[in-house]
């Protein structure tokens, strides 16, 4: 009994610490005792965005082989590399909380871990290039900008680092769509039906409305999520709108209308329908994304299993010297 | 030179999603940029010494299949990824000496890309040969992987150091490099490194040629197929 209250006196101390650490905007650390809720949490939350890393790497992947200039060639490389790096830096980041890469991989396969809906989306055309970067990306950007200030140190530096490079993705995204739009008629209606097929999906990337979600979650009380789904969304919004008047692209949004009072754009009713579909598994791409990445993990299982075998030989041989 | 580095680059790209590790992914995609920096140079500098106005993009995205001269073994399918390591640790090692020694052309530009290109092909070729280290020395499947692979490249790798008369001018002019001297090294550092991996080395038998006249495996109309598609679909685009 003695040693329940104890316990219970433990956990209490230590809870109250990190509420603590919390109100005061401290960071937790990896070694920072923490609610279970939280690291659950986290873990869920900082897989997915590694997955979602690592997945997106499939569609723009798609195009590398057909880029149309050694240029348009070397940035998408070079871009489809950071955004492995961010998976790598991602699946470290989310191991300090006490899970394997391996495991997140293995909750991915299963279904349990997810991914951004976004990438459930076919790259058609060079142009989905161009829209990836600038509205995928530009989406992406403003909810890590968020992000880097999330309590969860490890997690709130990677975003840091991610949003440097981030920033260098959506502008050759955007270079993209404007050499387009300046380009061939060809050109401009390729960019322009990349524009309506990426929108309303770019806008889906923050998830339902806050009417559905509400912000006295856990995720707000431990300041791990900042800034609200409609917030964040509407600061795209903003954002790109005038983007894409620059470039003489239209958001294919016939309610999209210039809100004076409030000072930010209003747009038209998001299809939510189509939203719970894809997150369902009935997107365009689900299976294919899922069955490329089990099937490539599979096969690479040799490999892996061969540098494993090299590596205890060596330290085998390494002992006995 | 620039059509062995597109190529090259072209058949690495295709890793991209697709190797056994994440770390390994970015690796050879990361391979695939150096070398197509290097095509861009190499290309760059044959549009301006050909004098005609043609530009690195133009060699890369309008010229025909018989108009291409890289390596064979540079447009072979990438085969599993012991069949890529193979054939990177052949082409690195043999890339390594020859733009060590082309760093010291005459010809000053073909002498700072090779400088350039050095640094580069070292980090491909100490990549290479931990592989071929760790799959030859691994397990009996790797092993068994990584020789079938090296077996069924060595026939291409004989048309690496194949010469033409003109290659003998270039030569006594110190433009170009002396082959034979890099084709003695690269089998002594190939045979070093195979064994040390202990895989057992090909016997020398019929080598594949026929890149020097543009005559290519039926590979590279796919490459180029697939390449140059947005160039040829939208002649008058520019992207």
């Amino acid at each position: 009994m003695e040693l329940l209250e104890k316990t219970d006196k433990i956990h209490e101390t230590m809870l109250k610490n990190f509420e603590e650490k919390i109100e005061r905007g401290d960071a937790i650390e990896p070694k920072d005792k923490m609610p279970d809720g939280y690291r659950k949490h986290l873990m869920r939350q900082m897989s997915q965005h590694a997955h979602s890393e690592v997945i997106g790497m499939q569609p723009e992947g798609n195009w590398i082989t057909r880029a149309p200039s050694l240029r348009a060639k070397q940035i998408l490389l070079a871009k489809i590399q950071d955004e492995g790096g961010h998976g790598l830096y991602l699946y470290s980041a989310a191991e300090t909380l006490g899970i394997s890469r391996d495991e997140m991989i293995a909750q991915l396969h299963s279904g349990k871990a997810k991914y951004s809906n976004i990438f459930n989306y076919p790259a058609l055309t060079w142009a989905d290039i161009g829209a990836i970067g600038w509205l995928v990306d530009g989406a992406a950007i403003v909810n890590q900008v968020s992000l880097q200030r999330t309590s969860y140190g490890p997690y709130s530096r990677a975003m840091v680092r991610i949003c440097k490079e981030e920033s260098f993705h959506q502008r050759q995204g955007y270079e993209i769509m404007a050499n387009m739009m300046k380009g061939t008629k060809d050109q401009q209606e390729m960019a322009q039906d990349a524009m309506n097929r990426w929108w309303w999906p770019s806008l889906m990337m923050f998830g339902p409305h806050d009417s559905e979600s509400p912000h006295t979650g856990d995720a707000f009380k431990w300041k791990i999520k900042r800034h609200s789904n409609d917030e964040l969304r509407q600061k795209f919004i903003d954002k790109t709108v005038q983007q894409a008047e620059v470039i003489g692209l239209t958001i294919p949004d016939k309610d999209l209308k210039w809100n004076e009072e409030k000072k930010c754009y209003n747009h038209g009713a998001i299809n939510w329908d189509e939203f719970y579909r894809v997150i369902g598994g009935n997107g365009p791409c689900n299976k294919q994304r899922m069955d490329h990445h089990v099937k490539v993990h599979n096969e690479g299982a040799w490999v892996r299993a061969a540098a494993d075998a090299y590596r205890l030989k060596k330290e085998k041989q390494l002992l006995h010297l | 030179m620039g059509d062995d580095a597109l190529i090259q680059s072209y058949r690495l790209s295709e890793w991209c999603s697709n190797a056994p590790i994440l770390e390994e992914d970015l690796a050879l995609t990361n391979f695939a940029l150096d070398m197509t920096g290097r095509a861009q140079a190499m290309l760059s500098y044959a549009g301006q010494v050909e004098g005609k106005g043609r530009t690195d993009d133009d060699l890369a995205y309008k010229r025909k299949e018989r108009d291409f001269y890289n390596h064979l073994i540079m447009e072979l399918p990438n085969g599993d990824f012991a069949y890529t390591i193979a054939r990177l640790f052949f082409t690195s090692t043999f890339e390594f000496f020859f733009f060590n020694q082309l760093q010291n052309s005459a010809d000053t530009t073909l002498a700072a890309i090779a400088a350039k290109t050095i640094k580069e092909v070292r980090y491909h070729n100490a990549h290479a040969i931990d592989w071929v280290l760790r799959l030859g020395d691994g397990t009996e499947e790797s092993h068994n992987k990584i020789q079938k692979a090296v077996n069924e490249l060595w026939m291409f790798t004989g048309e690496l150091f194949e010469t033409e008369e003109v290659d003998a001018l270039l030569r006594d002019q110190n433009i170009a490099v002396d082959m034979p001297v890099i084709a003695d090294k690269w089998k002594e550092h190939v045979a070093q490194v195979l064994s040390e991996a202990t895989l057992t080395i090909p016997e020398s038998g019929y080598m594949q040629s026929g890149s020097n006249k543009g005559i290519h495996t039926e590979h590279l109309g796919h490459i180029l197929t697939e390449m140059q598609y947005l160039q040829r679909a939208y002649p008058e685009a520019t992207w």
